[in-house]
């Protein structure tokens, strides 16, 4: 990791665990507040603590012109990113793709050329609708390491982190905790709930929290199709083309809608933001993958309006060419932040468990 | 963006919490307002941005409060302060009016949050901003605009040219040009005048020259003694101010909270010839630190050193500036340039009274003393034995002067011959009024608020 960013990160915490007026607003003061002195792993937590809500920046008597010159959001925005790179498995892959939303464009092309050479060298041997432009077991052979390959890098990155943060052996109750703030996003809430410091200098608002809220659960609803729709398949042996009353298709349809309306959104959202509360280096690479995300949803959409016309295969390969693209991907952009924060949250509701236990 | 030339009901000299309330609380009752802020944007608020928090009178839980707080209980938590220097009508005025206060403050965008780490002592006086002060001035900007007040940033206010009975003009400069406007009402809320270091000389003697100033470096007391000059009625004392033991390092101007050293209780403090010159157990520090600004500022040179060893690092709130360490006194000593010999004898002098530590508490008055120590220490008294040994130093920081306007309790100034028509005042400007010496955490913000929500009320009566 990059000494410089976590020194100036550190150089900062001490400035705010001297003023403590943040301690409301969200999980990164309580912890950081928690420490007299900051290791490298503790710095690394709290920048995956972090959500970026930009209170603090705007709450800050310190900020530049100041001579102390604070700017945590930035600090922690840059350590953060440097910690996702630095972790990421394997390593040449690391340092391209949250800096460079070209680096995501040309994988996507990369992404369609290979489904469209998958459709015309594999195709099918007959089937019914996608499946008969390639076949479900091409498919599974394409996707079924195209998802488990990134899952594994992404475990042994976290491994790393858990090891980097002294994380201790996870109980239920950690995981329950974490997963009720993240499901909330209560981190880009502030302390009384109204949100984030984001569009608009100092005035707060639940346009990103809203947005975001959009993408997650978009994406999970998503995932939670492509799940059904896989056990439906194998356990009872109900193939596709799904109804539109299916699980399937209800899930597909409605997390697309969320992703594609959220990812555009908070593609805009970001334009009236100031950069620099953030990781500039990380603008490209940022927008890059709310794009990418954002037409995972739009070209299944699109694909599914269309399915019976005779734009159906070529619209199937582009679809199919984005989601590869995304999962591939998934341990080297923005998409890795899910489980970051998931871990540090994880982390987090360990600190209080022990805190809670010496009192 | 205003010009001069729009025409203002009320004139509001000054950017922070006070001014903020006497301008909302006029424009909701009809005024054109435009505030006058020296400042520029990102420094706006005064030490407004440097608070944390409002002591508030409540009989019940009210916001983040717990349990209840009296008028009598917060006025004799003045009085103890003050020493008795207190107007109590005007105090009890503030007090009582404080307890509305807070819904209010609330409504106008303000938020609260539980008492921080190492407050808990003032969850049931004091309501924390979350956010700190400067969250507040935040809020309070927003809800203002959005009443439809104006604000010039880096607009200085020279002049209010005072005839007979009320305020004809009001000058001020900004960006590069002089100008004249003539509103119907004013209201000053602009702060003391301590980042004037002259006139603090004036006042202090040459020893103020080395004081620090805690807050914002914009309030320098023009509009004070351009009134002063011309017959405006004042209060206080010029040598009374809010002042605290803050860390020597800490910068000339604006260091704000985190310059706060909480470790004299633990220590010894000594000045530049290695000498105690005070009880440093007196009482818990929160009901200490304001004595020590002016206990460090008799000292020569105006700075102490605040001694302490490994056993009590950990027992108070980290500064921002880390500690001298050293692994014996012989080198402490030649770090902080203190008299070496005479160090250690200080030293050895106090540990050699010390008695049984076994009851050392250090969140309670532990009654753990010296005994035939001049002076005395008389809690938290253990030896410093064990290295490493951890040396602060200590100036005086100057959160803000008493002197200011006098004021009735419709927050309206006056000149020896009656009542100025139009003129009322805010904030620290008009604090000495109640504060004759010492200060209580988070007054300073009752007082603003309570007196600024009165002079926009008063001043908007009269414009309008």
């Amino acid at each position: 990791m990059q000494t410089d960013l976590i020194q100036e990160a550190r150089r900062q915490a001490e400035i705010c665990n001297a003023c403590r007026y943040c301690e409301g607003y969200c999980s990164v003061f309580p912890s950081l507040h928690a420490e007299r002195a900051f290791s490298d792993g503790d710095i690394t937590q709290l920048a995956n603590l972090c959500h970026n809500c930009r209170g603090c920046y705007y709450a800050c008597q310190y900020t530049a012109p100041h001579a102390f010159d604070l700017n945590l959001p930035k600090a922690l925005a840059e350590v953060r990113r440097d910690s996702w790179e630095s972790l990421a498995w394997p390593q040449p892959l690391a340092r391209r793709f949250h800096t460079h939303g070209g680096a995501i464009a040309l994988a996507l092309v990369i992404g369609f050329a290979l489904l469209f050479w998958a459709t015309r060298a594999i195709g099918s041997s007959g089937g019914e609708g996608f499946y008969a432009v390639l076949s479900h077991n091409a498919m599974v052979a394409i996707f079924a390491p195209a998802f488990l390959l990134p899952l594994f890098s992404i475990a042994f990155s976290l491994r790393r982190y858990w090891a980097e943060v002294g994380g201790k052996p996870i109980q239920i109750s950690d995981l329950t905790a974490a997963l009720k703030r993240a499901g909330k996003m209560q981190d880009l809430a502030a302390g009384h709930g109204e949100g984030c410091n984001f569009e608009d200098e100092d005035r707060f608002s639940q346009g990103r929290r809203h947005i975001h809220h959009a993408i997650m659960y978009g994406f999970l609803l998503c995932f939670a199709s492509t799940s059904v729709a896989t056990v439906m398949h194998y356990v009872f042996g109900m193939h596709a083309p799904y109804g539109f009353w299916s699980l399937p298709k209800l899930f597909g349809i409605s997390g697309g809608l969320l992703l594609t309306v959220g990812c555009g959104a908070m593609a805009l959202l970001k334009q009236k933001s100031d950069r620099d509360l953030g990781d500039p280096l990380a603008w490209g690479g940022d927008i890059g993958f709310i794009l990418l995300l954002g037409f995972v949803g739009l070209s299944g959409l699109v694909l599914y309006a269309l399915g019976s016309t005779p734009l159906m295969p070529a619209l199937l390969a582009i679809h199919l060419g984005s989601v590869l693209t995304f999962f591939l991907l998934t341990p080297y952009t923005k998409m890795t932040h899910g489980f970051y924060r998931l871990a540090a949250l994880v982390r987090d509701a360990q600190r209080k468990r022990d805190v809670s236990m010496v009192r | 963006m205003a010009t001069a030339k729009e025409a203002y009901d009320i004139a509001v000299i000054g950017g922070g919490n006070a001014a903020l309330c006497a301008a909302m609380t006029a424009a909701e009752a009809g005024a054109r307002v435009l505030i006058l802020e020296t400042a520029p944007k990102p420094y706006r608020g005064g030490n407004s941005r440097h608070t944390r928090n409002f002591r508030c009178m409540h009989s019940g839980p009210l916001g983040p409060l717990v349990e209840a707080y009296g008028e009598d209980e917060y006025l004799s938590d003045l009085l103890k302060v003050t020493g008795g220097k207190t107007d109590e009508h005007l105090a009890r005025l503030a007090i009582r009016t404080s307890e509305e206060c807070l819904p209010w403050m609330q409504e106008h965008g303000v938020r609260f949050q539980p008492s921080l780490s190492g407050t808990l002592s003032l969850a049931r006086t004091n309501a924390f901003f979350m956010g700190g002060g400067k969250s507040l001035v935040n809020a309070y900007y927003r809800t203002a605009a959005g009443l439809g007040v104006d604000v010039l940033y880096e607009a200085a206010v020279t002049h209010l040219e005072l005839n007979g009975d009320r305020i004809e003009w009001v000058d001020y400069s900004y960006e590069g040009q002089s100008h004249r406007i003539a509103p119907k009402a004013v209201i000053v809320a602009s702060g003391g005048f301590q980042a004037d270091t002259d006139w603090l000389t004036r006042a202090w003697g040459e020893p103020a020259k080395k004081f620090l100033i805690r807050g914002t470096p914009y309030n320098r007391g023009v509009v004070l003694s351009d009134l002063l000059d011309q017959g405006a009625e004042s209060v206080g004392d010029p040598t009374q101010c809010h002042a605290v033991a803050i860390d020597g390092r800490a910068p000339k101007f604006d260091g704000g909270i985190v310059t706060r050293l909480d470790c004299v209780p633990f220590s010894i403090v000594v000045n530049k010839h290695a000498e105690r010159f005070y009880d440093e157990g007196e009482d818990v520090w929160p009901k200490r630190y304001a004595i020590w600004g002016r206990l460090v500022a008799a000292q020569p040179d105006q700075v102490g050193y605040a001694i302490i060893d490994a056993k009590s690092l950990n027992l108070f709130m980290p500064s921002v500036f880390p500690p001298l360490k050293a692994d014996t006194l012989d080198e402490l000593a030649g770090m902080m340039d203190l008299p070496t010999e005479k160090l250690k004898a200080t030293v050895s002098a106090f540990n050699a009274t010390c008695g049984d530590i076994s009851g050392f508490h250090p969140t309670e008055l532990d009654g753990v003393a010296t005994s035939g120590l001049t002076p005395p220490k008389t809690n938290w008294a253990r030896p410093i034995t064990e290295p490493p040994f951890y040396g602060y130093s200590l100036r005086t920081g100057v959160t803000f002067t008493y002197l200011g306007l006098k004021v009735d309790d419709t927050a309206q100034c006056s000149t020896p011959r009656g009542k100025i028509k139009n003129l009322w005042a805010a904030g620290e400007t008009m604090a000495g009024s109640i504060l004759g010496q010492g200060y209580l955490a988070g007054f300073g913000m009752t007082i603003g608020t309570v007196f600024g929500r009165i002079a926009g009320c008063e001043a908007a009566a009269y414009a309008n």
